[in-house]
């Protein structure tokens, strides 16, 4: 390939054949995104296209319709000189991966992915690319994911050991995705008490369920009497919530944060969690590793996330590899 | 081994103190006591000698985990700890074994790779790693690295032993001191409600700590009842001597007897059943700068040139232990005038007890404080004056008011990745101030910042990195800060010229830029005229 078919702007990525921007962070007139996740979609642009599964949870998050355009996953659309496909990416509802194919070659790029399958989402489906542009949140071999059910099971263990004791159980999560994940787990088991959500989990909960994904009852915490008793129950919350006043309503309470970053002990200590539930929404070593394979990819970019070791393990491997930052695009102008 | 583990998972999966005391007594009451001895000695920061090189161990990791050295160590880094690396990049076993208990795994499997050739450690270690699994691998790698430390504090595994004996945490303080070996009989013994009997004669009492003076000491209320000393800058140390022998211990409990023959021949006068507490001081017919006493320390022979280019001395300050009697009890005054007796009849010039400092008001110390420099003092202590000696630091009683320290602007020049709970941020900095138009580093400091700013300070770091050497980072000399430190030498070791004491950040001076620090010159005019160069 001669010449690069993308290249970091704005924050995201700009496709000069196709006049669009992928996952800016600046208004731009054209948009394609990946997933409703704050760092990859904010409001501002001119038109938006995204999955058709996205389409309610990108509208809650940008705040309005007109601009939105949906598309289903597979079906090809025209930018400019290029042809565009969304792919399921597994990472969280409506999230997708983008093909694009041109003159420049074939590529993938990803927003991010997981390989785990995941009860709120369509699982990742991989394509052939010439070039793969991978997230690599978590890109050191330390990562590795235990099968989701055991990490399920050890939070239903932590859950019925906070209500032997009549201690609420908070557990922090990302209010999209994360929460109505480990709520969709949930529901295939037996409970020992209800489940309360932080109002910043709340409208986006609703989203999930007119969708049709099964989830268990939850009640606000905004609706609760003054006097609630938590004891038995299982909180909600973004873990913004931690340390703040808000927690007070809980009294005497255990803590948990559910992220792939919780698989190192450290991470868990600094922050000052109880305790620590490694389940994530974005790919694992092996995860990332595997996905280069099966994407048939000659080539290899690594964008979100320290990419230098992974990069460094690739090229051993004899691909072409390369790290872009894409935030460095807004420190410029 | 299973139920250690299971202890460790429950201590580690809580930050609330009381449960962590549950945990620990729901784990002394019911396990072996060969097992509770080793225990014990893991949980108070005891460490075994290391058996198995480092190096060999991360070969051995990337080996077994099919990955090349260079991303075990950028792993390593990242993790802040090894023997997490380890667990976590070494394949887990499709079926794991029972694990020993940890007496059995401990002296049968990890204490004999100390006399084994390299090939024999390598088979053991691998064996090991495809038979343990999760907790139990983690903490067999922390038993081959090094001390384990799981949160809990010596402190806290004192209470809980404390509880379970049905005795008074000081008792128990005084069980855990010293050389004990971690068999099961020790361990029985630790747990008696009995008296203490037959004890090892080394054996030295836990230190009474004192705490820093934050208000004005005249807020301590009638300046009679209190007693001022000068604060030494040497080693904090307990002598003994009974049956005819002497022990030195630091407060660390590092024996140090045999490395300072000055004194402890003099010590050979004291009666049997007699135990000092005080300071080791680098002494030539007054104090001399604690990087003289720094050639002494870890120097196990030492020759005559070396005690004439570095004398030391034993200040005691108290007496804890005569006729063998066990002295705490006793109000300070009295402990004191039994200690210049016993001293005046069998001290030397290497061992006596320091005059005391002399104050009529409360209004006569803050002179007396700021001379402590010149006197070469830290500052001064205030113990009152009908205290008994205490375990541990307890505060009310014995108050230590320390100079102010000198402070310098510098600018941050490196960082580095800390480990634990730091692992992942850049926490470890090097500052350096000006010199002929150059930066030079001078200072290391990992403390004063709070979380919020080590985070601020971490993204910083990362946006702003000009080159890497391995985990250390250059930065854009941008960044001031403001550091404190204790003391200043000439250190021919350094680029700098200089060495100083306990340098640790004071504020971040985001209202400095660079040519705002200060200049070397500055620095060196703190030298002690005695520590420079001839």
């Amino acid at each position: 390939m001669a010449e690069n078919l993308l290249k970091p702007d704005a924050g995201g990525l700009y496709c000069a054949a196709g006049d669009f921007w992928i996952d800016p962070l600046r208004p731009v007139p054209r948009a394609v995104i990946t997933h409703a996740h704050a760092d990859h979609a904010r409001s501002g642009s001119g038109e938006y296209y995204t999955a058709e599964a996205g389409r309610p949870v990108l509208r809650q998050r940008i705040g309005h319709d007109d601009d939105l355009i949906s598309k289903a996953y597979g079906e090809y659309f025209e930018l400019g000189d290029t042809r565009v496909t969304l792919f399921p990416a597994g990472h969280i509802l409506g999230s997708a991966t983008v093909r694009i194919e041109s003159a420049q070659g074939t590529w993938g790029v990803s927003g991010d992915f997981k390989r785990e399958a995941d009860p709120t989402c369509a699982p990742f489906k991989p394509f052939d690319c010439d070039v793969w542009l991978t997230e690599c949140t978590f890109g050191l071999p330390v990562y590795r994911w235990q099968p989701t059910g055991e990490v399920i099971g050890q939070l239903l263990d932590w859950w019925r050991e906070c209500a032997g004791s009549g201690r609420p159980a908070v557990l922090f999560c990302y209010a999209l995705g994360k929460a109505q994940r480990v709520l969709a787990e949930l529901n295939r088991h037996q409970l020992p008490g209800r489940i309360w959500l932080h109002g910043a989990m709340q409208p986006l909960t609703r989203c999930y369920r007119e969708q049709g994904i099964g989830l268990p009852d939850t009640h606000a915490v905004g609706d609760a009497g003054k006097g609630e008793d938590y004891g038995q129950d299982l909180v909600l919350a973004p873990p913004s919530a931690a340390g703040s006043p808000w927690m007070k309503r809980f009294g005497n309470h255990s803590t948990g944060f559910v992220s792939g970053w919780m698989r190192v002990r450290g991470n868990r200590r600094r922050r000052g969690y109880d305790r620590g539930f490694v389940l994530s929404d974005h790919a694992d070593w092996p995860g990332l590793v595997d996905t280069v394979a099966d994407m048939r990819a000659r080539s290899v970019i690594t964008i979100h996330g320290d990419g230098m070791a992974l990069a460094g393990y690739l090229g051993e491997q004899g691909l072409a590899t390369n790290s872009w930052n894409l935030r460095e695009t807004l420190r410029e102008s | 081994m299973q139920r250690f583990a299971r202890l460790y998972d429950r201590l580690d999966g809580t930050t609330s103190t009381n449960a962590r005391v549950a945990a620990l007594v729901d784990y002394f009451r019911d396990v072996p006591p060969a097992d509770g001895a080793w225990a014990v000695w893991c949980l108070t920061g005891r460490r075994l000698k290391r058996l198995v090189p480092s190096r060999l161990l991360r070969q051995w990791g990337a080996q077994a985990a099919g990955l090349p050295d260079w991303l075990l160590e950028s792993s390593y880094q990242h993790v802040g700890d090894l023997a997490e690396t380890l667990n976590l990049l070494v394949p887990e076993p499709q079926r794991t074994q029972r694990a020993p208990p940890l007496q059995k795994l401990i002296e049968e499997s990890i204490r004999p790779l100390g006399k084994i050739d390299e090939d024999d450690k390598r088979r053991r270690v691998l064996a090991a790693w495809s038979e343990l699994a999760g907790t139990e691998r983690f903490l067999y790698n922390k038993l081959l690295t090094g001390a384990l430390r799981v949160g809990v504090s010596r402190r806290l595994v004192t209470r809980a032993l404390a509880e379970l004996a049905g005795i008074d945490s000081a008792l128990m303080a005084h069980r855990l001191m010293g050389d004990w070996q971690p068999t099961p009989e020790f361990f029985r013994q630790l747990l008696t409600d009995q008296a203490d009997a037959d004890r090892d004669i080394s054996r030295p009492y836990p230190f009474f700590l004192a705490s820093p003076l934050e208000s004005d000491p005249a807020e301590l209320g009638d300046a009679e009842a209190w007693r001022a000393e000068w604060k030494w800058d040497g080693i904090r140390a307990q002598l003994i001597r009974r049956d005819g022998r002497t022990f030195l211990w630091s407060r660390g409990e590092e024996r140090l007897d045999g490395r300072f023959p000055e004194f402890e021949t003099e010590a050979e006068s004291l009666p049997d059943g007699t135990v000092l507490d005080g300071e080791i001081m680098a002494w030539r017919d007054g104090p001399l700068p604690f990087a003289v006493l720094q050639r002494r320390i870890g120097r196990k022979k030492v020759g005559r040139k070396t005690i004439e280019a570095a004398p030391t001395a034993f200040l005691a300050y108290d007496l804890l232990e005569e006729d063998g009697s066990d002295l705490r009890e006793a109000a300070l005054d009295e402990r004191a005038d039994r200690l210049r007796t016993l001293l005046e009849a069998t001290g030397g010039e290497r061992l006596f007890r320091p005059e005391p400092v002399d104050f009529d008001h409360w209004d006569d110390l803050p002179a007396l404080r700021a001379s402590a420099r010149e006197r070469g003092v830290e500052g001064v202590m205030l113990k009152a004056a009908d205290s008994p000696y205490r375990v541990g630091r307890k505060r009310g009683d014995w108050w230590k008011w320390k100079v102010d320290p000198y402070t310098f602007d510098g600018v941050l020049l490196y960082a580095q990745p800390g480990h634990g709970r730091r692992s992942g941020l850049f926490t470890d900095y090097t500052f350096a101030v000006h010199h002929d138009g150059a930066l030079v580093p001078v200072a290391k400091a990992y403390s004063g910042l709070t979380q919020a700013e080590i985070e601020e300070l971490d993204r910083w770091i990362r946006a702003h990195t000009t080159d890497r050497f391995g985990p250390v980072r250059a930065v854009e000399p941008v960044q001031v800060f403001e550091l404190a430190f204790e003391g200043i030498t000439r250190s021919p070791r350094h680029k700098s010229g200089i060495a100083m004491r306990f340098p640790r950040i004071h504020r971040w001076r985001r209202d400095l830029s660079v040519a705002d620090a200060d200049a070397l010159e500055t620095l060196e005019r703190l030298l002690p005229k005695e520590a420079k160069t001839p």
